[in-house]
């Protein structure tokens, strides 16, 4: 029992480990921001996840305590990370101003519009 | 600092002292969760937390998010985590396996039928947690979102499946 436990916590932390890997290589290898931007968004979902069932199911197997932690750091980076995602690329918006951007029907991006700054 | 509105003191006491029920309740078990332990002592302290931070902040907050359907926002959580593993696994393959100059990478516009602002928070929110898209702006309108896709073929097709996936379930979720 003690060795399958061991087994499933391994697995768990190599799986997050080489996706936050492949984030990592991600942030090196895709060729501007937007798409570097990308990168992390994998690393903060399963390379942190499985670090956090793995450490569950560690505490777990190892004095049968259920710790809910880990739930929590789900919680907050869920509602952190995309705001983090959302302003950098806001600012790289206001950088950029990049060409190629697609224009919606009647207002402007809420980054670019003047008219009046209301929020909907 | 933040002061009780003059409207307040008109309201009837269990308004007054819990003008978002919800958040209270969350804010205790919040709380509770982080000493991650049960207590008599930490129970009053997550009270005390729930009753005075919905109370200081309650001007922030001038509208209560409406919600109906529990049980669909919790079918809805598990498909989003389904969703992010199998992105993931997507978008590991192109990371590792597509050159840079295959990978058509660009803006996406997508029409909101959501208006709901925290309807539109969580579907920008989830576009942006499952791998591959990233929200980036919403028209100042409010009815479009723009998506930054990593790798989208076929600028049709994504926008039918985030809007079939994950809008319609939402527009069940927020009336």
């Amino acid at each position: 029992m003690e060795l399958i436990n061991e087994i499933i916590v391994s697995a768990l932390i190599i799986i997050g480990a080489s996706f936050a890997l492949v984030g990592s290589w991600g942030m090196v290898k895709l060729p501007d921001l937007m798409s570097r931007l990308h990168a992390p968004t994998k690393a903060t979902t399963v390379g942190v996840g499985g670090a956090l069932v793995a450490s569950m199911v560690y505490f777990l197997a190892l004095n049968g305590t259920v710790s809910i932690h880990e739930l929590l750091i789900t919680l907050f980076l869920f509602l952190t990370a995309p705001i983090t995602a959302n302003f950098l690329a806001k600012a790289w918006l206001h950088t950029q101003r990049p060409v190629d951007l697609p224009r919606p029907d009647k207002r402007d991006w809420a980054t670019f519009d003047t008219e009046h700054r209301d929020t909907p | 600092m933040a002061h009780a509105q003059p409207t307040t003191a008109k309201q009837p006491t269990f308004r007054r002292w819990f003008p978002h029920p919800l958040l209270s309740l969350t804010l205790t078990l919040i709380w509770l969760l982080l000493i991650n332990s049960f207590s008599a002592g930490g129970l009053l302290v997550g009270l005390v937390l729930g009753i005075a931070i919905p109370r200081l902040t309650s001007s922030f907050w001038p509208d209560r998010p409406r919600m109906r359907n529990y049980g669909k926002l919790f079918n809805y959580l598990l498909l989003v985590m389904w969703d992010i593993v199998v992105a993931n696994l997507q978008v590991a393959l192109i990371i590792l396996f597509r050159s840079n100059t295959s990978l058509h990478t660009r803006w996406v516009s997508v029409p909101l039928d959501l208006t709901n602002p925290e309807a539109i928070t969580v579907f920008a929110g989830t576009i942006t947690m499952t791998p591959g898209t990233v929200s980036c702006d919403l028209s100042a309108d409010g009815r479009h979102l723009l998506v930054h896709c990593l790798d989208a073929p076929d600028i049709e097709a994504s926008v039918r499946d985030m809007k079939q996936r994950y809008e319609s379930r939402l527009l069940e979720i927020f009336p």
